[in-house]
């Protein structure tokens, strides 16, 4: 077994017996990427002469015996719309190519005080939009399960990379699945955290309201240590929560007996591949052994989730979208010679197509004449899909059903058209509307690819999902199974 | 019929400080028609008593005390400019 198939418990284990180094850790990690990241492409920069330097220090620390951070030693990859004091941060933009962020998102301050070392930026789709990480602006990322297929996205990268063993885990953003349909496809775990849990303070926004950073990782167990490491009220993000957070390590009670699980027939309908329904199906019966009991509900209004989410993402990022000028960084167009043009031809030069695409909607519903038409009817619409789900919470624990309607498909076969590709967030989206956390733990596979079962818990109850996800883990042996790469 | 016209098209890219060609305006007037399309099947929806939400959270303003903190520099400010003059940001002419 490689060093990297172990937990993080299982490696602090062996750090603390000095059978490992930190160093040894990070070897082991890049002789990986340099093995498999040619075929799968899931870095966009490598922080590799800083990261032995760091691995040096922290195995000074580990001789010295001085306190050690919750995820010492473990080296982690970083979606690239997370920003990196002096790491070129790019959102995979070209308008961004060269941008050195003069300081470091809340997130990445925590984890440096936790002793993790940043190996580097991975890539997805620009600016977060996108499903398969072809949109990047730079080139696309391979699901290590099947080259030829997409690894999902928008965090795409965030997955794929610790699907193929590069890294032990990574941090994703998820504004309409992104972490959640990833982590489905390239069969690993990843947490979409309830809004506002984690701070979004240097995270490029792309939908302010719906924006969420969230752990991609091989286990229940480890997401839980990442969370614990990045959850909690920053000062620098007006929308962090103020709540109390709980030991989420002390979930993992194995114990489900008595939870009721409600399964909304919404999920499981017209569009879902069967392929998908059976292993769900499956994991279902796997949690009813274990005691727990399911219902059928209705989410009614879940069919109405994809155009309200399009309307006010798309919104939302047309004004957010507006700080890139070419005036204070990122690409300046040398073919203007006023100011106007100066905007327009760095944003054309600078945005890929789908970019374009959404900051043009998002302009259109938010215009004179148009507004209450369309942004304003999404935010009401918004606030009956937030009651669907506050009805099913009143009367179960959890809410189950797949993270995608298929496994992963082959890259470019969905270009052509934004509607169809969009089709893939279907069951994802909800959750991000009502604000919600949900995870996506491996289930099986479909055709040889992976398949992700998608948990939904209460606000801030992640306890809960990680409880549940942890039992079913251990009762199958879906998430021991790898790539072949 | 069609929901928005080249010439809607055309505006909208102006507003969203966008240089878009003849044919890039074309194309997208197809595309965004065709998603707008979807979108109004929210009008399926009766939302006259129905308050918007904006926010999942209850969220209140957040204050603080209004205390001089440390910013960053000229230099740290200028780090990713462009373009720069004597440490300003330096921008094509604003007025003929």
């Amino acid at each position: 077994m490689s060093i990297l198939d172990k937990k993080i418990s299982e490696l602090h284990q062996l750090l603390h017996t000095k059978e490992l180094s930190v160093t040894d850790i990070l070897d082991a990690t890049f002789d990986r990427i340099h093995q498999v990241d040619g075929k799968v492409k899931a870095f966009l920069t490598l922080n590799e002469e800083y990261s032995r330097i760091k691995a040096k220090q922290l195995d000074e620390k580990l001789v010295s015996g001085a306190d050690r951070g919750l995820l010492f030693g473990m080296p982690i990859g970083i979606k690239d719309n997370i920003v990196t004091k002096g790491i070129r941060t790019t959102c995979a933009s070209r308008i961004l190519e060269n941008f050195e962020p003069i300081y470091d998102a809340t997130v990445v301050e925590r984890l440096n005080q936790a002793d993790t070392i940043t190996i580097g930026k991975l890539n997805m789709d620009e600016f977060a939009m996108g499903s398969s990480n072809e949109n990047s602006g730079f080139h696309p990322t391979h699901n290590p399960w099947d080259l030829s297929c997409v690894p999902g996205g928008s965090s795409g990268a965030s997955a794929a990379s610790v699907s193929a063993g590069e890294v032990l885990f990574s941090l994703g953003s998820d504004t309409g699945g992104s972490i959640r349909q990833p982590a489905a496809f390239c069969g690993v775990v990843g947490l979409k955290p309830t809004y506002g849990l984690v701070s979004r303070y240097g995270l490029v926004a792309f939908a302010s309201s719906l924006d969420q950073i969230g752990p991609v990782t091989r286990n229940v167990e480890d997401n839980a240590y990442l969370l614990q490491a990045i959850a909690g009220n920053d000062p620098m993000d007006s929308t962090s929560a103020k709540v109390d957070i709980p030991d989420y390590l002390a979930s993992f009670t194995g114990d489900v007996k008595g939870l009721k699980i409600a399964v909304p027939k919404e999920y499981l309908g017209e569009g879902v591949e069967p392929g998908v329904k059976e292993r769900i199906m499956e994991a279902l019966k796997v949690l009813e052994g274990l005691g727990a009991t399911w219902e059928e509900v209705s989410l009614p209004h879940s069919r109405y989730a994809l155009a309200t989410y399009y309307l006010l993402s798309s919104s939302e990022a047309s004004a957010n979208l507006s700080r890139f000028d070419g005036v204070r960084y990122g690409l300046r167009s040398d073919n203007s010679d006023n100011l106007i043009e100066m905007y327009k031809q760095s944003r054309s030069e600078g945005f890929g197509e789908e970019v374009k695409r959404r900051i043009m909607l998002g302009t259109f519903a938010l215009s004179s004449g148009y507004y209450d038409a369309y942004y304003k009817k999404a935010q009401k619409v918004r606030t009956l899909i937030k009651e669907d789900f506050t009805n099913i919470f009143e009367k179960y624990d959890v809410i189950i059903g797949p993270t995608t309607p298929s496994a992963s498909f082959k890259c470019g076969s969905m270009t052509k058209d934004p509607l169809t590709m969009y089709m893939n967030d279907i069951l994802t989206i909800p959750v991000n509307l009502a604000g919600v956390p949900a995870i996506s733990v491996p289930c099986g596979f479909s055709d040889g690819l992976p398949i992700g079962l998608q948990i939904i818990g209460k606000h801030f109850d992640e306890s809960t999902i990680y409880r549940v996800a942890h039992a079913f883990e251990q009762a199958t042996d879906h998430h021991k199974e790898k790539p072949k790469l | 019929m069609s929901r928005i016209s080249k010439e809607q098209v055309k505006h909208v890219a102006h507003l969203a400080r966008l240089a878009v060609t003849e044919e890039e305006a074309e194309l997208l007037t197809e595309q965004l028609d065709k998603i707008i399309g979807f979108a109004e099947e929210l009008n399926e929806l009766d939302t006259d008593n129905v308050e918007p939400t904006t926010h999942v959270l209850e969220l209140k303003n957040v204050l603080r005390e209004d205390e001089v903190r440390n910013s960053v520099s000229v230099d740290e400010a200028m780090k990713n400019a462009p373009a720069q003059k004597d440490g300003q940001f330096k921008v094509p002419n604003i007025l003929e």
